[in-house]
């Protein structure tokens, strides 16, 4: 049974947060579907290599040439906040006051 | 015009006489958009500056025709959200490649398609931007992700239109309303511009209401793409060639876990009576096994969130979209920004993800699916030794109602049982109308092997032409 702090936790590390009531609803439906996922343990895979893709493609690689992309007026569109054409964010540590 | 009796053929016939031009073929459409839509809530944006082609070149059929785009595809300087609050401002400063071919192929992208937020849903009820209407039935749902899709192609808003398919995605809701839909081998289509949810499993194609306007518009934008590494070098092939095909001989293996207890029994009676008509016009039919069908269900949504928890990422409120206001600090940007910008079923989803990755969970979950997922594979491998295609029902159950099925993540997720196979090995795979059940449509399932998607055409086309299901007219939308 996976505990509201687990969920927690986990939301952290996805930076994510819930309230209380949403925690509340969030923990029994993750731990319906880890459940789910438990019964993955009575397949036996001793032995078998795991796939994480499925073409026959390994490494692509191409010239290191210069081409044309983006300008940085595009590119700098959908940001919500910039000043001097670069991109504005909030201090790093905790602002006393706002 | 009624564009539901339309082919892209016929339109350009229309166009190559003067009867209409590539301007009034647009407006047309956005007139039947605006009427149709106040009851089904298939389009996110109407795309109404879209500079149409005016220098046609009408030897392609798809010059001057409409189509709609999910809204998951960036189109540039067209609004593209993904279904989400997080990205609900956002305005692409570049087009995916799919949609570049479209513009080179001249046709006119007319609109942005309502999906389920980032893909993520069956039902279309996880959108932002409200739920869509089955065609059918307005009190039903018109399947997902790629529902707007469904619902824009069934109600004939547009002829065809482009969905995307990470467990089902295209197959699924192309079987609610009663359309074609496929999704083609993993590397046969770019995905640049494809707003990404599970990389190893997304694939981009099309919905139509007859085959060979899918078959005309995948030969269009199917093929190698040096922005999108995964995408084969493999020539393609004009995939109307493999219309209207003699099926003597075909091989057809019919899995019985697709004809087992979980599907409703009205849909298997239409399934069989469509084997059987396969098997009549000289079909040889295997009755195989996929014995791992019982876990695709967990496998998928391990490997898919965990997929999806790593490419959400990107949002977070910092270079686009939604960025939360009542913040302290860069921290509270980022938790702020995705706990308002994004909807509970994809939180769910990036929690499964992050589990299913995080240090002690690793082993247990995603690598036991990724080593499970090797199993499917092989599976398929071994009865595309003996067989040409794979066919079953595309779902286990037509349309559901509205409200349905949303409150329970467990009963949604099990609606993917039998789409989710062919994304985790990678094979193209299609839905065609077979029939009604409970009066809502029925589709049939047919994959292939690796980039054959041309005996999925053959077979398609060949149902197609015995049932004629496109001559039926949906039921919801008469006044």
């Amino acid at each position: 049974m996976i505990t509201k702090e687990e969920i927690a936790h986990v939301a952290s590390l996805a930076k994510l947060k819930f309230n209380d009531e949403e925690l509340a609803k969030f923990t029994p439906q993750m731990d319906s579907i880890i459940e789910m996922a438990n019964e993955l343990g009575e397949v036996d895979t001793t032995g078998v290599k795991p796939t994480t893709q499925i073409i026959d493609v390994q490494n692509v690689y191409r010239e290191d040439v210069v081409v044309k992309s983006q300008t940085r007026e595009q590119l700098l569109k959908n940001v919500p906040e910039t000043k001097d054409g670069f991109i504005k964010v909030p201090s790093i540590l905790d602002k006393e006051e706002k | 015009m009624n564009i539901s009796n339309e082919t892209i053929d016929s339109l350009n016939q229309k166009l190559k006489d003067g009867s209409v031009t590539a301007q009034e073929l647009a407006n047309e459409t956005f007139s039947t958009i605006a009427k149709k839509d106040e009851k089904l809530n298939a389009f996110i944006t109407v795309n109404k500056d879209v500079e149409v082609a005016t220098d046609l070149d009408l030897s392609n059929p798809l010059a001057g025709v409409p189509i709609a785009v999910k809204d998951n595809i960036v189109t540039d300087g067209v609004k593209t959200t993904a279904g989400s609050h997080i990205l609900d401002n956002f305005m692409p400063v570049y087009d995916a490649t799919v949609v570049s071919k479209l513009k080179e192929n001249q046709m006119t992208i007319v609109g942005k398609t309502n999906m389920d937020e980032f893909a993520m849903g069956a039902s279309n009820e996880t959108s932002y931007f409200g739920e869509v209407h089955n065609p059918w039935n307005l009190t039903k749902v018109p399947g997902g992700s790629s529902g707007g899709s469904a619902a824009a192609v069934s109600s004939g808003e547009v002829i065809a239109a482009l969905g995307s398919d990470t467990g089902g995605s295209i197959r699924q809701p192309s079987s609610f309303t009663g359309i074609f839909g496929i999704k083609p081998t993993f590397g046969r289509v770019s995905r640049w511009g494809l707003i990404a949810f599970g990389s190893s499993l997304d694939q981009i194609g099309v919905m139509s209401k007859r085959v060979r306007d899918s078959a005309q518009v995948l030969t269009a934008i199917a093929g190698y793409d040096d922005k999108d590494a995964t995408t084969s070098k493999r020539e393609v092939p004009d995939y109307t060639q493999f219309l209207n095909q003699d099926i003597t001989g075909l091989r057809v293996a019919v899995p019985e876990e697709y004809m087992g207890a979980g599907v409703k029994p009205e849909i298997k009676e239409v399934i069989q009576n469509t084997i059987d008509l396969l098997e009549q016009n000289g079909a040889v039919i295997n009755h195989v096994s996929l014995p791992h069908t019982k876990y695709v269900v967990p496998t998928y949504y391990l490997i898919g969130s965990s997929e999806a928890s790593s490419n959400l990422q990107r949002f977070d409120g910092i270079r686009y979209g939604f960025r939360a206001t009542d913040v302290n600090n860069l921290e509270d940007v980022y938790v702020k920004s995705r706990s308002e910008g994004f909807g509970d079923e994809v939180k769910r989803r990036i929690m499964l993800g992050t589990f299913a990755l995080s240090a002690g969970y690793y082993d247990a979950y995603f690598k036991k699916a990724s080593q499970i997922r090797t199993l499917i594979v092989e599976d398929f491998k071994e009865i595309f030794k003996d067989n040409d295609v794979i066919v079953g029902p595309t779902s286990p159950t037509t349309a559901f109602g509205i409200g349905e099925e949303i409150s329970d993540p467990l009963t949604m997720y099990a609606n993917d049982i039998l789409t989710i196979s062919a994304n985790l090995a990678g094979v193209p795979a299609a839905s065609v109308p077979a029939g009604m059940a409970d009066e809502m449509p029925v589709g049939f399932q047919i994959m292939a092997n690796h980039f054959d998607e041309g005996s999925i055409f053959k077979v398609a086309s060949f149902i197609e032409s015995q049932n004629k299901f496109y001559e039926k007219t949906p039921t919801g939308m008469e006044d």
